[in-house]
């Protein structure tokens, strides 16, 4: 099954997408990610004005079965987070990119992090599946 | 280690099935959904692969006397055709594991944990003396299916001229499906729903599986996996080994005192037990719904509502046909009464959670 990775974004190893833009970033889960939890029941997410580092959880999502944690790709400040992910999780599933989205971040200045280009995440992707 | 496989490995594959390790076997988790599957056997039916699970057959003129021996359920109820849900205790009282016993008439078929069969078998070699018994590990050769929800009766139906509707619960019998596939019937499972559970050679399992699917995919029969079996248990209350139950968790802790039956003949741990049960436990295993926003999960830690650490979570999930985000767990006696409050530790924040009734969803057997 192929998933979608828009070109736009970059990834993380632990499958999270980052948009960024100027000194603020989009940040959410993969489509992959999406699918591999399953139905997505539960979505928590840290305050705005908390500062987190590369690594750091900002929450979790979570299905039926599981629960798993959200890790900033960068340093940064929460500015906004989705209330509407948090009232309708089923967002993460069917728009992981669009109105999925999880939390927007002022990024913290020279941050870089380690970040994949899409052509890095699908490989990254194809290894866990294989 | 190296992951076992059922004879309906391929057939998992082919259905995009996503495959988890479990117990030391390759297993489905899930086909379409887990939510869609669990709903999928409460309204209608489910076709799960449970082939994992360990046969142990025992046969021989002792039979019996064996089974009262290291079984706590007063086998000698369990008549011709008719089986029941057992545990095997240690001498201090501790859960070895619990299995399914079925009277086959000649002899005894004991189903058990898929984690446990080696342990299991040997614990029962070592309590053979003094008893005419033959122990015979049939798992290798054996699959096992449960087709299980309100439609189950109605799909099976149609799959023999045996008049399935005449098995009772918990009963057993030996019926041909499909005109060429020998089959145990036993009218069991482990999903709070009506259902069957089938025993066939390993040869007939993917036969089985495919008739079974497109029989029954009018009646709204769906492949399903582990996460709806767990989900589906969890809502009816159902212990599973390694969570509820475990070596060091006695019966009266994890409130099967009903399976225990110490008014008959001596047996492994009933002396324990019967100081255990006079005694009174420390803990019990209660069941849970959060009142804070949060779901617990298997191993969370539970505090008092002063923040004292006093016990864990055993299994917790939203539940599917419930909506209602529950939990099961260990807790101090007195914390163990309907209403009484602790908290949940979910990702190091305490969350509010509160006693509630048990089972959080009362099982529909046709009795």
């Amino acid at each position: 099954m192929a998933f979608s990775t828009p070109t736009d974004l970059q990834y993380t190893k632990s499958h999270e997408w980052i948009r960024i833009e100027g000194d603020e970033a989009t940040i959410g889960i993969t489509d992959y990610a999406q699918d591999a939890l399953g139905d997505v029941v539960y979505v928590e997410l840290k305050d705005v004005g908390e500062t987190l580092s590369m690594g750091q959880t900002f929450g979790a999502v979570e299905s039926v079965k599981a629960a798993s944690d959200l890790y900033m790709p960068v340093d940064g400040e929460i500015i906004a987070v989705n209330g509407d992910a948090i009232d309708a999780p089923e967002h993460l599933n069917s728009d992981p990119y669009t109105s999925g989205w999880l939390i927007r971040i002022r990024l913290a200045e020279g941050t870089i992090g380690t970040l994949m280009g899409v052509e890095a995440y699908e490989k990254h992707v194809d290894e866990i599946k294989h | 280690m190296t992951l076992q496989r059922t004879p309906l490995y391929e057939r998992h594959t082919a259905l995009a099935a996503r495959m988890v390790p479990f117990g030391g076997w390759e297993m489905p988790v899930q086909y379409s959904g887990i939510a869609d599957e669990h709903h999928a056997v409460r309204n209608a039916a489910g076709l799960f692969d449970i082939s994992h699970m360990g046969e142990v057959y025992l046969g021989g003129s002792g039979a019996l006397a064996f089974l009262q021996h290291i079984a706590t359920q007063d086998v000698a109820t369990i008549g011709p055709g008719q089986s029941n849900y057992s545990l095997m205790c240690r001498p201090d009282g501790g859960i070895v594991d619990d299995i399914f016993i079925y009277n086959l008439g000649d002899q005894y078929l004991v189903v058990v944990n898929a984690s446990n069969i080696a342990k299991d078998i040997a614990w029962m070699q070592q309590h053979t003396a003094g008893f005419e018994v033959t122990i015979e590990n049939a798992s290798d050769h054996t699959a096992m299916l449960a087709l299980q929800g309100p439609a189950a009766e109605a799909i099976l139906s149609g799959a023999t001229t045996f008049e399935i509707a005449a098995i009772p619960f918990h009963g057993v019998a030996q019926a041909e499906l499909f005109g060429h596939i020998p089959a145990l019937v036993a009218r069991t499972g482990y999903t709070g729903e009506d259902g069957f559970e089938l025993f066939v050679g390993n040869q007939f399992a993917a036969p089985l599986w495919d008739a079974l699917l497109t029989l029954g995919m009018p009646n709204g029969l769906k492949p399903c996996g582990l996460g709806a079996r767990d989900s589906l248990r969890f809502e009816a209350c159902l212990a599973l080994y390694g969570h509820e139950i475990a070596d060091d968790i006695n019966p009266y802790e994890a409130k099967l005192g009903w399976v225990t039956k110490l008014d008959k003949a001596a047996f492994v741990g009933s002396q324990a037990l019967r100081a255990i049960k006079a005694q009174g436990t420390a803990r019990k295993l209660v069941g849970f719904e959060m009142v804070g926003r949060g779901i617990a999960r298997g191993e969370y830690p539970i505090h008092s509502v002063a923040g004292e650490r006093v016990g864990y979570v055993t299994t917790g999930m939203p539940a599917p046909t419930l909506g209602r985000n529950l939990g099961l767990g260990f807790v101090p006696s007195s914390l163990a009464s309907e209403g009484s409050e602790f908290e949940i530790i979910v990702r190091d924040k305490p969350v509010r959670a509160k006693v509630v009734k048990t089972p959080f969803y009362k099982p529909r057997y046709k009795k």
